[in-house]
């Protein structure tokens, strides 16, 4: 895929036997059986053979779909490789059925100049199992001032701008950056918050917060700020995408935007769309994020946001986080979970399986949809394409623990907890990433 | 028996309340003796942390523990590994290694007493946690509630008044006083109340004194002079806080008790006739706080089955 990196591994030769395929792209949704040959699919249907090297998969019972895409994803290199680095990223990318992630610019040093973005590159190539990607920051050193070199960026392979972690502080800022990315031929990522709304912020502002004692953060902290950048974007006639998503006003805003023509994309969290502000009374740190989980109606309003293609895709906003900086007091801790690993999981048991969402919906929303945002060709499983795909067992059940996860970090919210569905096999980029067939 | 924790009052059901409550009230007679201590936690280790400043609420869990003959060892923030960068998982881990049966904790970040637990096999008592909660000054003002007013508080209505947004005594009260049977009101500038209230916790709330004769009890929190601090913008003055909220004899009717937990701020939230006035029930809370810890430490220690009667060990 364009705009992504990673290392040469040898190329596939795989038959799945007898899986069930879903592919929205080409409405395919059958028991049939995939051949891969030499990283490439070479045939969907019934009794296909493969050469006498090919390994066949017993797939039956399983899953096969395209492969994941992740467009928002902290790899914490430069600077936090004992939080998470490219090839610990990857593999957790791998192990969730991913096969492509994109990191956030706020690295450190961060993510802003084209020689750092070509290192990554090149970090990438020796070291990822899947084909990674990277945004650039929008202001230099993520501090809200001087945009920049958005041209040499974009020309060095940056998906997009995002301050990512921090807001656009002021409209003439996201103004000018809305205007001046037209010279990547990308677009603007907003972390929207208001923040002086937000200042001390801990948790949705709403009955849950005021029975705990903990500062809220109001769902208007991130709907203004949405509302004045979809404005501003439609001014300047220039290109956003919103980052988590997590408010039904924001939602509103977006959905007028959107009827209005302007050129918006959003994505929503897995842990947005499964998990609300009540689970925040245990002060799990590792339920501790920004943005933070809401109120049930508004994770109502992103299911069925995600389900109408209001919200164009998944996002997990995997944020490792040292266990040393979480396992303090909730007040102290700071924001973030990983997410890679779990994304499927959580998402089909708590959506699909209750019937809240289609499986062929989720399917595209975390793989074709974010795909094409990024500008790369989609996954499909589809004769020709390059393999990108995942085999997942829907009835398998696993335990998150730090063993069990490939991430270097372990603070997620389903820490300890036993999930369905098992990522199995992960084809990225033709080549094998993830194996857990045994 | 697995050990017990007291973080918040949703970790006590009312027979529990009740039993700490009977159970301090056995306890006033040692009190009153010469002699004021008794043999029942001999032997057990008591750890006081206070990460945050306190006077009352220390020096009676200090004295509750040596009344009832425990070893304590405080320790404050200041003068500590604390000061160091030592994290508190890290404390917990330290201190459990001298095996204490109940840690006691006051902290500034919610959430703190939950990484304690995790990390000591000792109870974790929580001492005022950020804004959450303080459990222990809850049952200490209902030992005075019931003390004075009635063994039934059933249907008695309290107003409680001041900055709700920031305290951790009102978010406890609120839930040991409804577990109690009594009907809670809460009045605070709109700045002041937490957005949502009503619906989470079931009170009524108000912005004005209007309703002030319906109240049996005012309960009335400290307003923080960090609250008129330029930028905070949470009241203009304490001037006007005194006008508008502040409770001084004309406002009330007879019969009405004050509460307050302490420490006071004559001239903002109470006026000094009636800080000085015998019929508010302050002075008594200081009271209950020594007997209700001596209760709350022995229950936490001996269990909360009514099998294990105070009696025989007085």
């Amino acid at each position: 895929m364009e705009r992504t990196w990673c290392k040469s591994l040898p190329a596939a030769d795989v038959l799945l036997r007898g899986g069930r395929v879903v592919d929205p792209a080409s409405g395919l949704d059958g028991v049939t059986d995939v051949l891969i040959a030499k990283g490439k699919v070479a045939g969907v249907g019934d009794g296909l053979e493969g050469g006498r090297s090919t390994r066949v998969v017993d797939a039956s019972g399983m899953l096969v779909l395209p492969g994941f895409v992740d467009l928002h994803t902290h790899f914490r290199t430069p600077g936090r490789e004992d939080e998470e680095d490219l090839a610990t990223a990857s593999a957790a990318a791998a192990a969730g059925g991913y096969v492509a992630a994109f990191g956030m610019a706020n690295t450190d040093p961060v993510s802003d100049s084209a020689p750092l973005l070509r290192g990554l590159a090149e970090l990438a190539k020796a070291e990822a199992v899947v084909p990674l990607g990277f945004w650039a920051a929008v202001t230099c050193g993520l501090a809200g001032d001087q945009l920049t070199e958005m041209g040499e960026l974009g020309a060095a392979g940056a998906v997009g701008f995002s301050d990512d972690g921090k807001s656009l502080p002021t409209s003439a800022l996201t103004r000018r950056a809305l205007q001046y990315v037209k010279v990547s031929g990308r677009f603007i990522g907003i972390h929207a918050q208001d923040d002086s709304l937000f200042k001390g912020g801990q948790m949705h502002e709403g009955p849950v917060s005021a029975r705990l004692g903990l500062t809220g953060i109001p769902s208007l902290c991130e709907s203004l700020d949405v509302s004045r950048s979809l404005d501003l974007c439609a001014y300047e006639d220039s290109r956003l995408h919103v980052h988590h998503v997590s408010t039904e006003a924001s939602l509103q805003a977006i959905a007028r935007a959107k009827e209005a023509g302007v050129q918006v994309t959003t994505e929503v969290t897995p842990h947005h769309l499964t998990l609300n502000d009540e689970a925040v009374a245990s002060l799990d740190p590792n339920l501790k994020m920004n943005p933070p989980l809401r109120a049930e109606s508004d994770r109502q309003a992103l299911v069925a946001a995600l389900g109408s293609g209001l919200i164009d895709c998944v996002a997990t906003d995997h944020a490792p986080h040292a266990s040393e900086e979480k396992d303090v007091p909730f007040e102290e801790a700071p924001f973030g979970c990983i997410g890679l690993e779990t994304a499927f999981s959580v998402l089909y048991a708590g959506l699909v399986q209750p019937g809240a969402l289609d499986l062929s919906t989720l399917v595209t929303r975390m793989s074709t949809a974010p795909a094409g945002i990024a500008g790369l060709t989609p996954p499909a499983v589809a004769a020709g394409a390059v393999a990108d795909l995942c085999v997942i067992d829907p009835s398998a059940t696993w335990t998150v623990t730090p063993q069990t996860l490939q991430s270097r970090s372990f603070n997620s919210p389903w820490l300890g907890q036993e999930l369905t569905a098992r990522v199995r096999l992960t084809i990225a980029a033709g080549r094998v990433a993830w194996d857990d067939l045994a | 028996m697995p050990k017990r924790d007291l973080i918040s009052m949703e970790d006590l059901s009312r027979a529990d309340v009740e039993l700490i409550l009977d159970t301090a009230e056995s306890f006033l007679p040692v009190l009153e003796r010469d002699i004021k201590k008794v043999p029942t936690l001999r032997g057990r280790t008591i750890i006081n942390l206070f990460w945050e400043s306190s006077t009352r609420t220390s020096s009676s869990f200090d004295l509750a523990a040596k009344r009832l003959s425990a070893d304590t060892l405080g320790l404050k923030a200041s003068g500590s590994a604390v000061e160091k960068g030592e994290t508190l998982k890290d404390t917990a881990i330290t201190l459990s290694a001298y095996a204490p049966d109940i840690i006691v904790m006051r902290h500034p970040s919610a959430g703190a007493c939950q990484t304690l637990s995790a990390n000591t096999e000792a109870s974790v008592i929580n001492a005022g946690d950020g804004k959450h909660q303080h459990p222990t000054q809850c049952l200490l003002d209902l030992f005075s509630m019931r003390q004075n007013l009635g063994r039934d508080l059933t249907g008695l209505k309290v107003f409680i008044i001041g900055d709700i947004l920031h305290s951790r005594v009102a978010r406890s009260d609120i839930m040991g006083f409804q577990m109690l049977g009594m009907d809670v009101t809460l009045v605070a500038p709109p700045t002041l109340m937490p957005r949502g209230i009503a619906e989470a916790m079931g009170v009524t709330v108000e912005y004005d004194l209007s309703n002030l004769k319906d109240a049996d009890v005012i309960y009335l929190l400290r307003i923080q002079k960090e609250r008129i601090k330029a930028g905070a913008n949470y009241l203009p003055s304490l001037r006007e806080y005194s006008r508008l909220w502040g409770i001084s004899q004309a406002r009330l009717r007879p019969g009405q008790r004050v509460m307050h937990p302490g420490p006071i701020n004559r001239g903002v939230e109470i006026a000094s006739d009636i800080a000085d006035d015998d019929e508010n029930l302050i002075a008594h809370q200081v009271f209950s706080g020594l007997a209700v810890r001596m209760a709350i430490l022995y229950r936490t220690i001996v269990g909360f089955s009514d099998g294990a009667a105070t009696e025989e060990v007085l």
